[in-house]
């Protein structure tokens, strides 16, 4: 092996690299909220509407779930300018990481829905409870004692998916991990102490997820 | 010689000690019975003696010879002295009553099949399941799987055969056909430790019966002796409760 | 846009390119079966040796778990770029498809792992203390008490991660494998508009991927009924 690591000349580029975890962190919670009310929406929508939203929305869940992130993205920003929307790369990961996440959270919700107990609602009922007290004090504790795990765990994988963006040239983690690259020519280097940045993130962000989850909403949650 | 002897054994779970100084032994043909309250330690002294809780302290001998259960070699020999018939049954979910009996022998003990399989048949025969070879054990009730296990552990062809409350996990119109199988083995001479609750059974079929309290022998005798005239209190105290059923 | 699409299409479903695509579709198949196979031999070991007792493996358990942890948290990219690079720095003049498909089977055999280990946990402790009391050793509880009966448990979850990859390997066309998204950048490269192209590499994925989500699902209930 004649090459010698020297991890020296990367090191200082860590405040640059964890700004850009930072960055990666941002995308994901944005696309996160964007695909929750989709989520959301979808999730109601099959719960409570007609048999062809259901299987519109059915059809929306499956397709996203069965193809790359990757692709997606690629239609939405090369594609979609034939038709007039230019996107920058930024928003064109956004989107397709909101609408990718959308079909996700449209399942992981709507097994939430189903997991409300006929029994509970029947108790509350019978213990005097109006309908929005029934969905305050029984239905919505439930709910995000049932939801908090499977959605902190989608953050969780979508904080990684954000590494994606780098090939669109968005400076996030792994974005300005090729940058550094690119300028030192230390690439072993460079890309582990991005991979151990991710592994810290990620560690950090299931720990505080998970704290939350159990003290919070007493979820059943994994702090590593 | 005594077949089995126990010297000043103690064992813990962690930080809570669950036997203190037990010492007792079985001569050779024996039915010696642990009975008393949940929590005295009777099924660890078991699981203790066939190596699945390694002791404290305190020394076992079998037949003269002093067991190590810290070492692979005298635990395997050990095992190939002693069975043990679990309270659940525990029988193994992937296999018929007839593999089940026969996996041991053959895989671990290394006998020819043709061999284990004959004893096997007629181990199940003497059980009285004959006809449930081929069945899985979800097929088959609590009482026919706890026979199955008793035929398994006796296919090992064990010097002693220790039965954990073996009918506790039973519909009670299902115990006695677990107890006629125990009786049978009795009645061969098989060295047998047993832990029950059936308190009728252990007065019949024991030549010795231990009580046990707190994780320490409290006292040992003849059914009879213990049954009806215990000297200790905490021996009365806990005959006095059961015979008021 | 339309118009041009239905202009393109003609050209774009000719023979030469179709035989590309479907090479290219083999190539993604290829990396994600390969990967998921190697993953499930090497992640089953992994489970085995992190879960048997003996001091003296005690460093390769450390070792390993270290190893499962980091590539469950590390980005495919990124695990491509390791790998690659890595190639260079050991002097190994391997091709691409090896450096994707060595990328592949480190986050199988990771993930696998994980699988297997809770397939191993969901069966009875009361199974091992029985198979330890009758003298099998820990290989032979394995073989012929647990495994037969954690399979059903392990295999849906592996089928999940199978589809996963093949999402996956679209990262493998950044350093330049000709799998099915290298295939619809040369097309597009090429001059056919994108929306034609990206359209159509989203449906092939489709197709590769759906009816295997269907089919594991199905097998997912048969096993699950099957069980206790």
């Amino acid at each position: 092996m004649n090459y010698t690591l020297q991890f020296g000349q990367v090191t200082g580029y860590l405040p640059y690299l964890a700004a850009g975890a930072w960055l990666s962190l941002q995308i994901a919670f944005l696309a996160f909220c964007g695909g929750m009310v989709l989520g959301l929406l979808g999730a109601m929508g099959r719960s409570f509407g007609g048999v062809w939203l259901d299987r519109l929305i059915r059809a929306y869940v499956v397709f996203f779930t069965n193809t790359p992130q990757l692709v997606q993205i690629y239609f939405i920003f090369f594609a979609l300018p034939d038709v007039g929307i230019l996107l920058s790369p930024y928003q064109a990961v956004l989107l397709g990481m909101t609408l990718n996440a959308g079909a996700y959270l449209t399942e992981i919700q709507r097994a939430g829905f189903l997991s409300v107990h006929r029994n509970e609602m029947e108790a509350a009922e019978t213990l005097g409870m109006n309908l929005w007290q029934r969905v305050r004090y029984v239905v919505l504790p439930h709910i995000m004692r049932v939801l908090f795990p499977p959605l902190s765990n989608q953050y969780i994988l979508m904080t990684l998916g954000t590494s994606m963006a780098a090939i669109f040239g968005v400076e996030e983690l792994t974005g300005r991990a090729f940058n550094v690259n690119a300028e030192t020519f230390r690439s072993i280097e460079v890309f582990s102490l991005t991979a151990g940045l991710y592994i810290v993130v990620t560690l950090i962000a299931t720990l505080i997820l998970g704290l939350v989850g159990r003290y919070w909403f007493r979820a059943r949650m994994r702090l590593v | 010689m005594p077949q089995l002897v126990i010297e000043g054994l103690s064992a813990s779970y962690g930080p809570i000690p669950v036997l203190e100084d037990v010492g007792l032994s079985l001569e050779r043909g024996e039915v010696v019975s642990l009975i008393g309250p949940s929590g005295s330690g009777k099924s660890t002294l078991l699981r203790v003696l066939i190596g699945l809780l390694p002791p404290k302290a305190g020394t076992v001998w079998l037949d003269g010879e002093r067991l190590d259960y810290r070492h692979g070699a005298s635990l395997r020999r050990l095992r190939e002295r002693m069975a043990i018939v679990f309270q659940q049954y525990n029988l193994f979910q992937n296999m018929t009553a007839l593999q089940n009996v026969t996996i041991a022998p053959i895989k671990v003990q290394k006998r020819p099949r043709t061999e284990v399989e004959a004893e096997a048949r007629a181990l199940l025969a003497k059980v009285g399941l004959s006809d449930k070879l081929n069945a899985y054990p979800d097929q088959l009730s609590g009482g026919q799987q706890q026979r199955v296990a008793i035929a398994r552990a006796l296919a090992l062809r064990p010097e002693i055969l220790l039965l954990d409350e073996v009918t506790s996990a039973l519909d009670p119109e299902l115990v006695n056909e677990v107890l006629d199988s125990i009786r049978l083995l009795a009645a061969e001479g098989m060295t047998l430790f047993i832990v029950s609750h059936e308190m009728g059974f252990v007065r019949e079929v024991s030549t010795r019966v231990a009580f046990m309290a707190d994780g320490r022998v409290v006292e040992l005798g003849e059914p009879a002796a213990i049954f009806d005239r215990p000297r200790e209190v905490r021996t009365r105290d806990f005959i006095g409760k059961i015979l008021r059923h | 846009m339309w118009e041009r699409i239905v202009e393109e299409a003609p050209r774009f479903f000719g023979y030469y390119n179709l035989i590309f695509l479907l090479k290219a579709m083999g190539v993604t198949f290829a990396l994600s079966a390969g990967g998921c196979v190697v993953g499930l031999v090497l992640g089953f070991g992994v489970a085995v040796v992190r879960r048997a007792d003996g001091a003296w493996l005690a460093p390769l358990r450390w070792l390993l778990t270290l190893l499962v942890e980091a590539f469950r948290r590390i980005p495919f990219l990124v695990t491509l770029m390791l790998v690659f690079f890595g190639f260079q720095v050991l002097n190994l003049d391997l091709s691409i498809f090896s450096v994707a498909l060595v990328s592949v089977c480190l986050i199988a055999t990771a993930f696998i792992a994980e699988i297997v280990r809770s397939g191993l946990d969901s069966v009875h402790h009361n199974q091992w203390d029985t198979a330890m009391a009758m003298n099998f050793s820990y290989l032979q509880t394995l073989r012929y008490v647990i495994v037969p009966q954690a399979w059903k448990v392990i295999l849906p979850p592996v089928f999940s991660f199978f589809i996963l990859f093949i999402k996956d390997t679209a990262l493998a066309s950044q350093i330049g494998v000709v799998e099915l998204t290298y295939a619809g950048k040369v097309l597009n490269n090429r001059g056919f508009s994108a929306a034609l192209v990206f359209g159509s590499i989203l449906l092939l994925y489709f197709i590769l991927s759906y009816p295997l989500a269907r089919f594991g699902a199905w097998l997912e209930q048969r096993l699950a009924a099957t069980r206790d």
